[in-house]
């Protein structure tokens, strides 16, 4: 048995097309039903500016939509705050678009395009969009990959005793990569972690175990829409925080490995 | 060649992954470690830029006529940045944490800082780490239209250098707790940073970079005369080698010695982190401080730190500097062993 630590939860943040918010998140996850909004076709996060809206690739304008909404509800200043994007495929768009390219015509490779299309290309434009000069970390891990980032997130605000942010995002494949990569949907999460907190909404408790294993506690509508998306994984623990229902979840943090997460109010 | 039995993994990423943990008797000291703590109680973790995205290019290059995968390509080990991880935990058999870690260039510093995370706080035993890039359509054309890249030789902080080299490498390394081994050289402290400027140019005055040196140097408790040799990032691309060459100069003094070693191993992005840790050890192992390859003429920006030629001369102290593109930056701290 490995050793245990705390944090807290300050901030938390959501997006999807259904779910454009924590607060629409939150009534769903708690099973109230509203009347069906038109599913909103992109974040518009105002932390960019404007052009930087208009031209930024959908990965990077989810992570940064949910980021922003973590951290307004947490309190805390962007830029202060040190931060891990977790996605398992990274932009796919973009992808697709370099790939295509280069079977084409490789010289027209767009540079922009092509930085664009480094994992932690939403973690660099957070940066710069907050100012924000702490370490920035982008990591992906497969099926495990919302898990993941949560273990590295929270050590890091354990170990550092700082807070810290975790967006989590997936966007559909598009193109041939459909045909290696199942994931339709689109769906993004962030939370504000930081350790021993006063603003705190609920806290974790955490330990490391050898089961990749996970228990959801009740399947919703909204996990069965978004099962091909790594980044919702985050829902049952979402769907804890919503219901302030105190209790363990198992969530996979690599393909062998589990983290269990004791969640209380 | 990968064995018969990963024949799934195909991937020229794969392929140098697999040579890198059969060199120097790595896997086997990895599965001692294994043997010894229990595989759960290890953790992987490596870093990477494009993973096995060359064999996503060459999908795409050999479509079927009806615009879809070959039913080879149609798989799931070759085209996602984890992939490389899933990979070496397969070859291995470890059962700890695992993830990749992807930040551009920095990405084999890095996972340095998060395995020790895991170590300090008694989540694991062991961890593995390292980084494995291969060359790739996406990075040959797209450093190629950043103007980047250079048609010579890169000469690092020469006055007249032209841009970078691409390589590729594999490099791996076990970390225990201090207690496992006292005479082996140790992790002294990091330091991790973002520029907050752009996303493909270094802040012009180097601040994060600063900011990822200045950590590394707190969480080790040494004052920058403690340190001996600094493995410089040193890309060889006008503005990268320009704000680092001010950087050492304002913060070292000349007994601290500095060079780039890009010039023998090309820039190997992704892997760049682990390949110049492994350096910046062997010039603690041996008492040798690599040169900076190719370099006749150095730039006016550079202190008397950086140094064209080899030199022999004892190292208890070694950093290694890693930057990538989002303004991403990661400085490691070395130290000799007790009694070694």
């Amino acid at each position: 048995m490995s050793a245990t630590f705390e944090v807290d939860i300050e901030g938390v943040g959501v997006w999807s097309p259904e779910l454009p918010n924590w607060d629409a998140a939150r009534t769903a996850l708690c099973g109230i039903v509203r009347a069906a909004a038109d599913p909103a076709a992109r974040p518009a996060p105002t932390l960019l500016p404007p052009t930087e809206r208009r031209r930024a690739p959908e990965a990077v304008l989810l992570a940064i939509e949910v980021a922003q909404q973590a951290c307004a509800m947490a309190g805390r200043e962007p830029g202060e705050l040190a931060h891990v994007f977790a996605s398992a495929y990274g932009d796919l768009a973009v992808n697709d678009y370099l790939c295509a390219t280069l079977a084409r015509a490789p010289l027209e490779v767009s540079p922009t395009r092509f930085h664009n299309s480094v994992h932690n290309a939403p973690a660099g434009y957070w940066a710069i969009a907050t100012g924000c000069m702490r370490s920035s970390t982008a990591i992906s891990a497969g099926a495990a990959t919302f898990g993941a980032g949560l273990l590295e997130a929270a050590l890091f605000a354990h170990s550092e005793s700082a807070p810290v942010l975790l967006a989590a995002y997936d966007v559909a494949a598009v193109g041939p990569l459909q045909d290696a990569i199942a994931c339709r949907s689109r769906f993004a999460a962030a939370l504000v972690l930081a350790p021993r907190s006063a603003r705190a909404h609920a806290r974790l408790r955490l330990r490391t175990h050898a089961s990749a294993a996970e228990l959801a506690p009740s399947a919703t509508l909204l996990q069965a829409s978004h099962c091909d998306n790594p980044a919702a994984r985050s829902l049952p623990l979402l769907a804890a925080l919503a219901r302030r229902e105190s209790g363990v979840l198992q969530v996979a943090a690599g393909s062998s490995a589990g983290l269990e997460v004791e969640i209380s109010f | 060649m990968l064995p018969a039995e990963w024949a799934d993994w195909e991937s020229r990423n794969h392929r140098l992954a697999w040579l890198g943990l059969n060199q120097d008797g790595f896997r086997e000291r990895a599965l001692a470690a294994i043997a010894r703590y229990g595989a759960s109680r290890i953790a992987l973790i490596l870093g990477t830029s494009t993973s096995s995205m060359g064999e996503t290019e060459r999908a795409y290059r050999e479509l079927e006529a009806d615009g879809h995968f070959d039913a080879a390509q149609s798989r799931r080990h070759a085209h996602a940045p984890h992939m490389l991880t899933e990979f070496v935990q397969a070859a291995l058999g470890t059962r700890g944490p695992s993830m990749t870690i992807s930040t551009a260039c920095s990405s084999s510093a890095k996972v340095f800082a998060s395995a020790e995370r895991l170590l300090r706080a008694g989540l694991a035993d062991a961890a593995i780490v390292g980084g494995v890039d291969t060359l790739c359509g996406s990075v040959a054309y797209g450093f190629n239209s950043l103007e980047l890249v250079s048609r010579e030789r890169c000469r690092p902080f020469d006055v007249d250098r032209s841009g970078l080299s691409l390589g590729e490498a594999a490099g791996f390394a076990l970390l225990e707790r201090v207690d496992a081994d006292k005479a082996a050289p140790r992790l002294v402290g990091y330091g991790e940073s973002a520029d907050a400027h752009h996303m493909s140019a270094p802040h012009p005055q180097g601040l994060g970079a600063e900011l990822a040196l200045t950590d590394a140097l707190a969480r080790a408790g040494l004052a920058p005369s403690g340190v001996d040799y600094v493995n410089l990032h040193g890309t060889a691309s006008r503005h990268n080698d320009e704000v680092e060459a001010a950087l050492i100069a304002r913060t070292f003094p000349a007994t601290t010695l500095a060079s780039s070693t890009k010039g023998w191993t090309g820039h190997t992005l992704g892997a760049a982190g682990i390949v110049e840790a492994v350096i910046a050890l062997l010039a603690i192992e041996r008492g040798l401080v690599p040169g900076t390859l190719n370099t006749q003429t150095l730039d006016p920006a550079c202190g008397p730190q950086i140094q064209i030629d080899n030199r022999e001369r004892e190292v208890r102290v070694a950093l290694s500097n890693s930057f990538g593109f989002g303004g991403n930056n990661c400085c490691l701290a070395f130290a000799a062993g007790v009694g070694a």
